[in-house]
């Protein structure tokens, strides 16, 4: 636990009990303290102190997006973010957390018309660009600095280089319109109101534009490295073609537009579980070397671009 | 594997399934045998309204579909999937972090 919990704690009290003093609750709850976030919850309000050098311009408009698309994004408890020492404060109402123990009941099919609904949003102006491929490369960089001689780094980091520039953050995204989350995992969506309200998207920090099919990246990846079964894939596509998300055709192979986020959040995701493993102390598991083992086979196999196999003789 | 006609290296692409060797120098195209006709098959499926499941025969599981296109980097499928044997913790892990 960080100095930090304890006065973000008091921060989410007060925010919680606005008109109620003294407190009537128990305990607050830490959800999550990470070097990138850490986040206390305080009866039904959750306060989070976001990255050390967080822009604030940017985090503030992409609080105000959150704001103005209820039904889609959770909306936050304050219109602008807080000081705290270093770090910027933002409060929310408490929801209910996809249940890690029972992927089953993972909600893929609201996952995906979320991010449909997201994606056929228009993106207020000024809002900063989507932070996915700045993550992949930032994860990249941690990998060249904490395990460069790692087994599987040769692998990842060829995998890397096989990219195009801008799904490694070296140059624009082709796509700079589109409003996206730019970091969905299962633990990005919440029900609320708790603990049966609808699902709605949490996590601002990556939020703006940029390429779509990015959003769909992690569960083609899984589904790709053979994570995720291939009904489970099938129910999120389709869910997403049928709410009328642009991010792919809405028929037909979906590859040519999933394969370059794919590659780049395998090669993100197969980074940190070096990274993880190396500061551990412990070989791969299974898991993480089925990820880094995608990476080797990119090596020898281009990205798709256009998307189809070019137009040629055949032999 | 190298382009019979040209000698350059052919790089393996999987369109919906089947495994195409394509020759990075002229683009010449090499299918195994019968994957002609797995891609006549594939194409017919596009092209027509696609038929009504049959029903599962009682005690039997259901009518596996064929299994959605992968990109050719992508872990071998039909029972090589890590998915089947361990739901597990790491993988709970994965799902849930970025």
């Amino acid at each position: 636990m960080t100095d930090l919990v304890p006065e973000l704690a008091g921060r989410a009290e007060a925010e919680a009990h606005r008109d109620t003093n003294p407190c009537p609750c128990g305990a607050p709850v830490t959800l999550a303290d990470r070097p990138d976030a850490t986040v206390v919850r305080h009866a039904s309000t959750v306060a989070k102190a976001h990255a050390p050098h967080t822009d604030a311009t940017g985090l503030a408009l992409r609080l105000t997006t959150a704001a103005h698309l209820p039904g889609i994004l959770l909306p936050p408890l304050t219109k602008s973010p807080e000081a705290l020492h270093d770090r910027l404060v933002t409060f929310w109402p408490y929801g209910t957390p996809v249940d890690p123990d029972t992927p089953d009941a993972a909600p893929w099919e609201a996952a995906a018309t979320l991010l449909a609904r997201l994606h056929n949003s228009p993106a207020p102006p000024a809002l900063p660009l989507m932070r996915g491929p700045a993550k992949a490369a930032r994860a990249v960089v941690r990998l060249r600095d904490t395990a460069p001689g790692h087994l599987a780094a040769r692998a990842v980091l060829r995998a890397w280089a096989g990219l195009p520039a801008w799904a490694r953050a070296e140059a624009p995204m082709p796509d700079g319109r589109t409003l996206c989350h730019g970091d969905l995992h299962l633990g990005q969506l919440v029900r609320h109101p708790a603990p049966d309200g609808p699902w709605l998207l949490i996590d601002v920090d990556d939020l703006g534009t940029g390429v779509p099919a990015w959003d769909l990246g992690r569960p083609a990846a899984w589904y790709a490295c053979g994570l995720l079964p291939p009904d489970e894939w099938t129910r999120f596509l389709t869910a997403y073609r049928t709410a009328g998300g642009p991010a792919v055709p809405t028929d037909g192979d979906p590859w040519p537009a999933l394969d370059v986020p794919a590659r780049a959040l395998t090669v993100q995701t197969a980074a940190l579980a070096v990274v993880r493993a190396t500061e551990a102390g412990r070989p791969l598991d299974e898991v993480e070397q089925a990820v880094v083992d995608a990476c080797d086979r990119m090596g020898g196999l281009p990205p798709e671009l256009a998307g189809d196999v070019p137009k040629g003789p055949t032999a | 594997m190298q382009c019979p006609k040209c000698h350059a290296p052919m790089h393996t692409y999987n369109r919906n399934g089947v495994q195409i060797e394509q020759c990075s120098g002229c683009r010449g195209i090499f299918l195994d045998y019968g994957e002609l006709e797995a891609l006549t098959r594939l194409e017919a499926q596009w092209t027509q309204p696609a038929p009504p499941p049959p029903p599962a025969p009682q005690g039997y599981p259901a009518q596996a579909y064929p299994a959605p296109p992968a990109p050719a980097w992508g872990a071998p499928h039909g029972g090589h999937g890590h998915y089947g044997h361990q739901r597990h913790r790491s993988f709970g892990r994965m799902l849930f972090s970025s």
